[in-house]
Order: structure tokens, then sequence, then C-alpha cells
């Protein structure tokens, strides 16, 4: 089974990922590969088997909804390529 | 002996009596550092001024439990390497990745406070492959780290700067993250023991995520008597980490026996594969004859759904690793485009920033869960992984833990795989089912091929397991000298 390059199109632009004309069909082949390869679990029976997403059989961990420290605007603020007023700057979201 | 060639348990031992203080160790330790990094490459980033102020913090609280007639905290003084996904406030966490560069946590994971608390001095970040994702380093955006046994070769990854790190005496000790077997696999190509504890032992807290639900922090060490001490100070329930456990930790060090009377060791048939190397097997095989000469019994068992775990593994992580690593879009931290439109500035972001393992990986994930394919693959995954940790529960009942090679070769060549990624994924198959079954295993070295390169050893057991794995580990260790041997540098 082989992946076309619309499709790797479309996979880049749900993960917004911008690549280049060769790591387009650089991926095409690679991906294709490992689908290949990992279709043999459709040789697997698994029928009424549970899917397990977590190990773990821990559920609704709750706590209290108490007011605790965290951190400040300016600590939080201190690793962005841009501010404004104590807030992260971004391009206009909405178009006009 | 130098200084930098102890162990955490002799060190400590050294330091808690004043015969040696936490400066001499920690200026030994980064003299030794200075000397060998040119060659091994095994820190990003080297925090010299900051562990030598913890190092004085040390000797001082050294020098005050002796008058008050007490001990210090266990790892006091101690100087240790962490890897760059685990945040250090204050210092560089790059993730091994260009998307990070310039990126200084505002807070410290949760084992990394652990060990602060336990009075852990840190040498520096070591290197990774980007955002933990590959088995040789060379996916690091910076540059690859070197086998210390032989420098052409990897050290194995993606914790491959934390175990050459370990074998190089670049480090007493170190911590890795193990999501498919990044602290095991590293652990055994480079001669050093490898611990992968039960998922939610170790709070994530802090962890760059990869694979939620497989990610956990281990230990990279020189003995197994470090890897229980280790893991003793770094385990634990965490109210920031709702997946961690919270069970109780008990003394890891006093689960350490050096007998196996009437220990049941399985031996899983899946494990022993055509196509790996002659020399790890018969590595492996005399490690089990050997247990068994010390009193343990060996039982063939069966984890039948084993060849299915690459796929299930490369459908999971990939699919956890495309939700996780979203959230690197320029914004908060890391470089930023700028082209002055929102969806362009994290195309060109994204696109420029990650490498293209971490891409490959992003785009395999996204393909996994879009709509279409969610069934075949996520689901499907989802549903062979019960199968495959069924396999090990009820391999476990008959058996206390569980033998097997970590790897099924020793270490490669650097650039010998890294233009195949499929290559590359083959080459831990016999990691990556533990983490998909959520259980704890640690590697230790059982032997050398014929290059002089070391092979490791898997002890599995059941989650919680680890006393048991560690006293399994510990006998083993104790009867053999693998663990003594240093690469010449």
């Amino acid at each position: 089974m082989g992946l076309t390059i619309q499709e790797v199109e479309h996979i880049a632009e749900l993960a917004k990922l911008q690549l280049t004309e060769e790591e387009k069909a650089l991926y095409r082949e690679q991906l294709s590969a490992i689908l290949d390869y990992a279709n043999k679990l459709q040789s697997v029976d698994t029928t009424d088997i549970p899917q397990t997403s977590t190990v773990l059989s821990l559920a609704n961990v709750m706590r209290e909804d108490e007011p605790a420290p965290s951190l400040s605007q300016e600590v939080a603020l201190s690793n962005a390529s841009k501010t404004e007023d104590g807030f992260f700057r971004v391009p206009a979201v909405l178009e006009e | 002996m130098e200084l930098y060639e102890l162990t955490i348990h002799a060190a400590a031992e050294l330091l808690q009596k004043g015969e040696i203080s936490a400066i001499e160790l920690t200026e030994a330790q980064l003299r030794r550092i200075e000397q060998v990094q040119p060659q091994i490459k095994a820190y990003l980033h080297v925090a010299a001024d900051s562990a030598l102020k913890q190092a004085t913090a040390a000797d001082i609280r050294l020098a005050a439990a002796r008058k008050g007639g007490e001990m210090a905290p266990p790892l006091t003084g101690i100087p240790l390497g962490i890897k760059d996904v685990l945040s250090l406030a204050g210092q560089p966490t790059t993730c091994g990745s260009r998307i990070l560069e310039g990126y200084i946590p505002p807070y410290t994971a949760t084992a990394v406070e652990k060990l602060a608390q336990a009075g852990a001095v840190f040498l520096g970040k070591t290197n990774t492959d980007e955002f933990a994702m590959g088995s040789s380093t060379e996916n690091s955006a910076y540059f690859t780290t070197h086998n210390p046994w032989d420098l052409d070769r990897v050290p194995g990854g993606s914790s491959g700067g934390s175990a050459a790190a370990v074998a190089a005496d670049m480090a007493i000790a170190a911590l890795g993250t193990d999501t498919g077997g990044s602290v095991r696999q590293p652990a055994a190509l480079c001669g050093v023991v490898g611990l992968k504890p039960t998922y939610g032992r170790v709070s994530r807290y802090g962890l760059v995520a990869f694979g939620s639900s497989l990610d956990q922090v281990g230990t990279l060490t020189k003995d197994v008597t470090d890897a229980a001490l280790l893991l003793g100070a770094i385990a634990g329930y965490d109210p920031h980490d709702s997946t961690s456990l919270p069970q109780p930790v008990p003394d890891y060090r006093q689960a350490l026996r050096p007998d196996l009377k009437g220990v049941r060791v399985g031996v899983p048939k899946e494990y022993f594969v055509e196509g790996m190397q002659p020399a790890v097997e018969k590595a492996v095989r005399a490690a089990v004859e050997q247990m068994v000469g010390m009193g343990a019994e060996a039982c063939e068992v069966s984890l039948p759904h084993t060849e299915y775990a690459l796929s299930v593994y490369y459908l999971i992580a990939p699919a956890e690793a495309s939700a996780n690593l979203a959230r690197f879009d320029g914004i908060r931290y890391g470089p930023l485009a700028d082209s002055g439109n929102m969806w362009e500035n994290f195309r060109q972001t994204r696109g420029h920033g990650f490498g293209p393992e971490v891409k490959r990986r992003i785009m395999l994930g996204t393909y996994a869960l879009s709509a279409g394919y969610y069934d075949a693959y996520y689901l499907k995954a989802g549903q062979v992984r019960t199968l495959i940790k069924q396999d090990f529960e009820r391999a476990l009942e008959e058996v206390d833990v569980i033998a097997v090679p970590t790897t099924p070769t020793t270490a490669f060549k650097i650039g010998e795989r890294i233009d195949d990624p499929l290559a590359m994924y083959l080459g831990d198959i016999f990691t990556l089912s533990l983490n998909l079954a959520g259980m704890c295993g640690i590697s230790l070295p059982c032997g050398f091929d014929e290059q002089n390169l070391p092979v490791g050893l898997q002890i599995l057991g059941p989650a919680l397991g680890e006393e048991r794995i560690l006293r399994v580990a510990y006998a083993y260790e104790q009867a053999t000298s693998w663990h003594m041997r240093k690469p010449e540098l």
C-alpha cells in the first residue's frame, strides 16, 4: 500500500508542517514502507478485545480545587518571542 | 582509582565520612568531562558554575550532619547528568531540537527536584535524539554522541548521552527516559546498567512529553546497587502527575541479595530470533545458565504476540507524539517564523524547527489518527497492545522474572541505519513490548562480543516488580565482573 503525494500533503497540512518537495517524496516512500510493515496487524484477530489506551487502572483522579502559587506573568512570558502588555503577541487570527 | 570512577554508593560513603569533599569530587568530574567530551560528546550543556555552587552547599550540609552525628540525605554531593528532555529551571532544555533552542524552563521536573532535595549536584544536560525519538542520538539536532567502547559507533538512544556519560565516567550516574527502550538500549550498547521503572512509578511532571502512555523516567548507573539507590530517590506519587502511582516507595536496597535460590526465570523463545548477532544470543544464554547454577530455575515461556510489538509501538507512540508536539508553535517558547500570517508562521516554525525523524513520526501519527484510518491503525494497535500486555501477565504467573537480550546486536556504526528508518526501528524489537505493557525492566552487562563491544541482558518483571528485578540483577552482577570493565579512553 503506497501513499500518494496528495495524501502526504494532506497529512502535512493537518500537522501544520511545511515540507520541501524532496521531503514530500522521501516521506511518501518511507511512510509507505512503515505502514506496509504495520499492516501485519490486520492479520491479528481482535474480535471483542478491548483497546488499551493506558495501562493504569486509575480513573478520574480528583483533587480539591484550591488556589495555589503558580508562575508569575513575567516568568510565564520569559521564553516568548513576542509579548505585549503582559500577553503573548500573535498575528491576527480572525480574517476581516 | 580516580574520584570520577566511583559509584554512587562508594562515593556517598566517602562523602558522609568526610574522607572526600563534594567540591573535590565535582571538580574531578568536571575535569574528566573536559578531557573526554571532545571525543564522546555526551553533554549538550555543561553547567560547571552551578555544579560547583551545589557542591559547596553539599559540603556545608555534610559537615553539619557529621557534627550532629547524623547522615546527610543519601545523594548529597553526588554529581549526576540529566537527559535534556527533563526540565531543570534556569538551564537550557532543548530536547535535542532546534525548536527549543534558547528555551530556559521556568520550573524543574519532579524527578530532578527530588534528586536536588536528596542533595545531588547537576553537571549538565546530556545529549538525546530529538524529543527522545531515536535509537542512536544521530537524531540530535546538535551532534551525535560517540560510544566510549568504539568512537565510530553509536551509544544507542535516545538516552545515549546519559549512557555514554556514565560509561566514560563523565557522571557518577544519570537520568534518562524510556518510551520504547531509550534507557535500556543505550545502557546495553554502552555496557552500563539501565532501569526502566513501571509506568507511573516516577512522575513525568517536567519531562517534555513524547508518548504519554509509554514515557517513564529511568536511571543509568555503573551498577545495580546505584540503580536501586537512584530509583528510591526519584520514585513516588506526585500531585502534579495524575498518572503517578500512589503506592509507597520501598527501600530498594533492602531487596538486593546475592542468591537466586528458588527464583523462576522465564526464557521466551520469541526473543531468540533469526538475524540476531550470535555473540548476543550466546552471552544471554550463558547468563541464564549462570543464574541456574546459582539456584534459579529456568523455564521456557511464550509471549506469542511479540512479533506485532513493533507495529503497535510505531503506531501508538507517533500518534501520541503528534498530539503532544502540537504545542510547539513558536508562540510561548522557541524561535518563531515571522510571515505575518498565523498559520504560515506555524507551518514554517514547525517545518524548520523539527528534524527529519520528528517530522516523520508526527506525519505517521497524524495519519494513524486521521479520519478514515483511525480504526484500522490506532484502534487496532490499541487492541493488539492488550494482547501483548496479557502475554506478559500470563507468563509472569508462571515465572518470577523474564530474561531476554536487550538488543539483537551490539553497538552499530554511526551512519549505518540512519537512512533506513525501518532498519533503525527493528533494533528496538526486544525493548518496546515492556513499555506497551507498562511493566518494569533492567538491562545490565552480561558479556562482550568479538569486537569488545558490550552485550546487555534484560530482566523483566511485573508492574511494581522493581524489587524483584533488582534482586535478580544484583545477584547476577555480584557473581560476574562484566560491570567492572571500562572502555579505554
